[in-house]
């Protein structure tokens, strides 16, 4: 009897258009609404076909929001998967796939048989190869096969009756496999089902960040295409008609950041979104924003550098970059959801704040939480009330008006009798070019002083565990709360606590207090330890130690675990 | 029809332009078009990039964008885009628009959003002090180009024409009234109008001097098919005797604000729509 209970990590893996993305999306939106917490991250490779790619499915009883390197059931749709995958496949990993394609590379692997050729000629056609695996990955979990029958009828319904019913045939089969096939081998899984997780609303980290994007009122996006941070363009391409989103793909990154500061020079509210390479272009642009004073809120979903670098995998790596992008000094603010929630909410903080104070605002995001799937209770989603910075200019209107706390009122063209100029160069209030030295002084201070005000904004961190006791803080920010939260759990000891970050910069100045004599740990995708340094900029806080990752991959729990016990 | 002077700035305003220079008399026409059109200046925007021509919204009393260099058509499209009741111009250089904004001078034609693209073409570099500029001539020797210009001139009338501009037009900065009418009838243009406009460099362009172009240039007459876009490449590709005037207008394209909104009026005035949003989110169950 193999037992599996509690916490399952079940792993697709094929070549690029074998349909692995298709089991996935079924696969995890069958579970979720079957009750049961899922967790979906994937890695791929940057091609169209061929390749080997994989995703990786936990299903747990508590909420999970981590990769873990191992695997207990592994959907093996090629041979290729199995080289790929090899320093995760463990005896007790159960292998599923075709015995005859597999047998090459079947060493140390306990291979279960499962005749997807064989099913596909019955079905008449290999497009029902993925319907068959998602019948078999449920029928070997004993989840409810009425789930997957109402779940392809609603997926499949445009498609017309006799796909539908195909695929119902499909998933039938697959599914009186998979359970025959538990039975067989003695495989039995447990784990919890909830009601209330059926309920919850499916998300993975692009589509929160465009939801969060529309509830800011987003209404302007130009953007040139890059992996990872296409997925907001396409999102809001999507979706944007009903809310009147204008949407444009720039002939450059140089000239999407361009637009969207005369789309909110205008008054709208824009936002732009690339990765590392595209927004290395448009720094020009963010330096212009920092002079003109004019909103712009910046999506950078990260992938490794430099350069082309590993353009489908993860890393967090850009930090510095964000920070001290574009020449000159100006303030800015820096976000960095983990979660569909915190993501949600700082798109709409993104807005709100770079509105405030006129700034460039950025939400750093990278490829393993845009990718990242899982199920959040809808009422954990936070709306940020809108507030209206835009006035009505008077005749003597001046867009630069020097004032006690940095902020200038900002009117926009065509709405007052004012006019409203503004200008790259150093500008008088009336944003006229100027030379003169008092001018200067008197502008530059202006603009920095709003970093007062932003940082008194700035978002607090997330606390876990006994902050206040533990003698050692493990510190992340971006991507890896899910990672840290889970090694905490893990590791169960009141030594340590967790810290995670969701604004990077400023810090807010009421957190330092938590660090008071503590010893640091900080976790982060990267091999310069960019946010340890950014604590020592910011809080004057050395760290004792740090747990880096630059692989391209997310870290896993089981590796973090141990490289903390190692230090602990 | 407005008078005129209610675009000038307060007496005394210092200005950047040497005594002579080319771009007096266009800022002269573009005041004088504005204000045949009854345009206030509250409801037009200036945009402009960097170089001496890209000064000109510190003479012009309108709303304006000074951004950076090559950069003023992507502000301009999404200014006109987000505020299509406002009337948007493009105003820079030579080497801004052509060189370092090449890019978005390409594909500013392709959108055809309606902004009127006034480009003072001086054949040279001003501010940074005479070097070759994309419409130098072959042969002019500069303090970089120390042998002469060895590249072939941009030629932006036919690289408009041949991206399907719908209103293409070249002008000369002394002729006052027949440029304002030129310049009027490009704000007029429902769509994207880019005039080309000559402007003698009295510091840094010992060649193509005021008299050169008086002897150069001539005006399409009034026979002429500004429809026929093969008689506009013709002209276009002229360099002997360079034609003056609207060469090509196409009035039947959409613009690009047009085919790109999905909402009516300013965006400033947009509020999200909670239900969409409550029924977009449930959609995620």
């Amino acid at each position: 009897m193999k037992r599996f209970s509690g916490d399952i990590s079940l792993v697709l893996g094929g070549a690029a258009g074998m349909g692995v993305q298709t089991v996935e999306a079924l696969l995890v939106q069958v579970l979720k609404r079957e009750g049961y917490n899922v967790f979906a991250s994937k890695e791929y490779m940057s091609r169209i076909r061929g390749g080997s790619n994989s995703t990786e499915i936990r299903i747990t009883d508590a909420k999970r929001a981590a990769f873990v390197k191992r695997i207990d059931f592994l959907f093996a749709m090629d041979k290729d998967v199995i080289p790929h995958l090899r320093d995760r496949i463990a005896l007790d990993t159960i292998v599923l796939g075709e015995l005859e394609k597999l047998r090459d590379v079947s060493e140390g692997c306990h291979i279960i048989d499962v005749p997807f050729t064989r099913f596909a000629n019955e079905l008449g056609n290999p497009i029902y190869t993925s319907t068959v695996a998602v019948g078999v990955a449920l029928g070997l979990l004993h989840a409810e096969e009425k789930g997957l029958t109402e779940y392809l009828r609603d997926h499949f319904a445009r498609k017309g009756e006799a796909v539908v019913a195909k695929n119902i045939e499909a998933g039938a089969l697959g599914y009186a496999f998979g359970k025959h096939l538990a039975y067989a081998e003695g495989i039995e899984v447990i784990v919890a089902k909830r009601s209330a997780v059926a309920e919850e609303l499916l998300l993975d980290g692009t589509e929160a960040l465009g939801l969060g994007t529309l509830s800011a009122g987003c209404n302007y996006i130009s953007s040139y295409p890059m992996s990872p941070g296409t997925g907001l363009l396409t999102f809001l391409a999507k979706h944007g008609n009903e809310f009147g989103v204008v949407v444009d793909q720039a002939e450059d990154e140089i000239a999407a950041i361009n637009q969207g500061l005369g789309a909110w020079y205008a008054g709208a509210r824009a936002i732009v979104t690339t990765s590392g390479g595209g927004f290395d272009l448009m720094t020009e642009g963010v330096s212009l924003a920092g002079i003109i004073e004019t909103p712009i809120v910046v999506h950078i979903g990260q992938r490794p550098g430099p350069s082309t670098g590993l353009p489908t995998r993860t890393e967090q790596a850009d930090l510095n970059l964000v920070l001290y992008a574009g020449h000159g000094e100006f303030p800015r603010a820096i976000f960095a959801p983990s979660t569909p929630e915190e993501a949600f909410l700082v798109a709409q903080q993104a807005f709100y704040i770079a509105d405030k104070y006129q700034i460039p605002t950025f939400i750093l995001t990278d490829q393993y939480f845009l990718d990242s799937v899982r199920s959040i209770p809808e009422d954990s989603l936070r709306t940020i009330t809108r507030e209206n910075f835009i006035i009505e200019t008077a005749a003597d209107y001046k867009r630069y008006a020097v004032t006690a706390d940095g902020v200038s009122p900002r009117g926009i063209p065509g709405y007052g009798e004012g006019l409203v100029g503004i200008d790259s160069d150093e500008h008088d209030e009336e944003a006229h070019i100027t030379e003169s030295a008092l001018m200067r002084v008197a502008m530059h201070e202006k603009r920095l002083r709003k970093m007062v005000g932003i940082r008194a904004d700035a978002l607090m961190p997330t606390e876990r565990g006994d902050v206040k006791h533990a003698e050692t803080l493990l510190v992340s920010w971006g991507s890896n709360r899910g990672v840290m939260e889970e090694a905490l759990e893990v590791l169960n000891t009141p030594e340590l606590a967790g810290l995670h970050f969701h604004q990077v910069y400023p810090l807010p100045v009421k957190a330092k207090k938590l660090f008071v004599k503590k010893k640091v740990i900080v976790l982060e995708n990267n091999a310069g330890g960019q946010f340890a340094n950014l604590l020592l900029l910011e809080y004057g806080i050395k760290v004792s130690d740090t747990v880096l990752q630059y692989d391209g991959n997310p870290f896993a729990v089981e590796d973090v675990v141990a490289r903390l016990r190692a230090l602990l | 029809m407005l008078d005129k002077k209610i675009y000038d700035m307060p007496k005394g305003t210092d200005m950047a332009w040497c005594p002579g220079c080319g771009n007096f008399p266009i800022l002269n026409i573009v005041k004088m078009a504005l204000a045949e059109l009854d345009i206030r200046p509250q409801d037009a925007v200036l945009c402009s990039g960097i170089g001496q021509a890209a000064k000109t919204p510190h003479y012009l009393r309108v709303n304006y964008f000074n951004g950076l260099h090559g950069r003023a058509l992507p502000p301009a499209i999404a200014i006109k885009i987000a505020s299509p009741h406002l009337t948007v111009i493009a105003e820079s250089g030579d080497g801004d628009t052509y060189g370092e904004g090449g890019n978005h001078f390409m594909h500013t034609i392709r959108r055809n959003p309606d902004i009127t693209n006034i480009v003072h073409d001086n054949m040279i570099y001003g501010l940074t002090k005479g070097q070759a500029s994309p419409t130098s001539e072959k042969g002019m020797k500069t303090p970089v180009q120390t042998a002469g210009v060895i590249l072939e001139p941009f030629n932006p009338l036919a690289v408009a024409l041949a991206l399907d501009a719908s209103f293409v037009a070249r002008a000369f900065a002394s002729d006052i009234l027949e440029s304002k009418d030129i310049v009027k009838a490009a704000m007029q243009h429902k769509g994207y109008a880019i005039v080309d406009i000559f402007q003698p460099c009295v510091v840094f362009n010992k060649q193509n001097t005021y008299q050169w172009f008086k002897e150069k240039c001539y005006y399409v007459d009034a026979e002429y098919d500004k429809t026929d876009k093969v008689q506009a490449f013709e002209k276009a590709f002229d360099m002997e005797r360079l034609a003056l005037g609207i060469l090509y207008q196409d009035t039947s394209k959409p613009t690009y604000e047009d085919l790109v909104r999905t909402s009516q009026g300013p965006l400033a005035k947009q509020e999200v729509s909670r239900e969409a949003l409550e029924k977009l989110i449930n959609s995620h169950r």
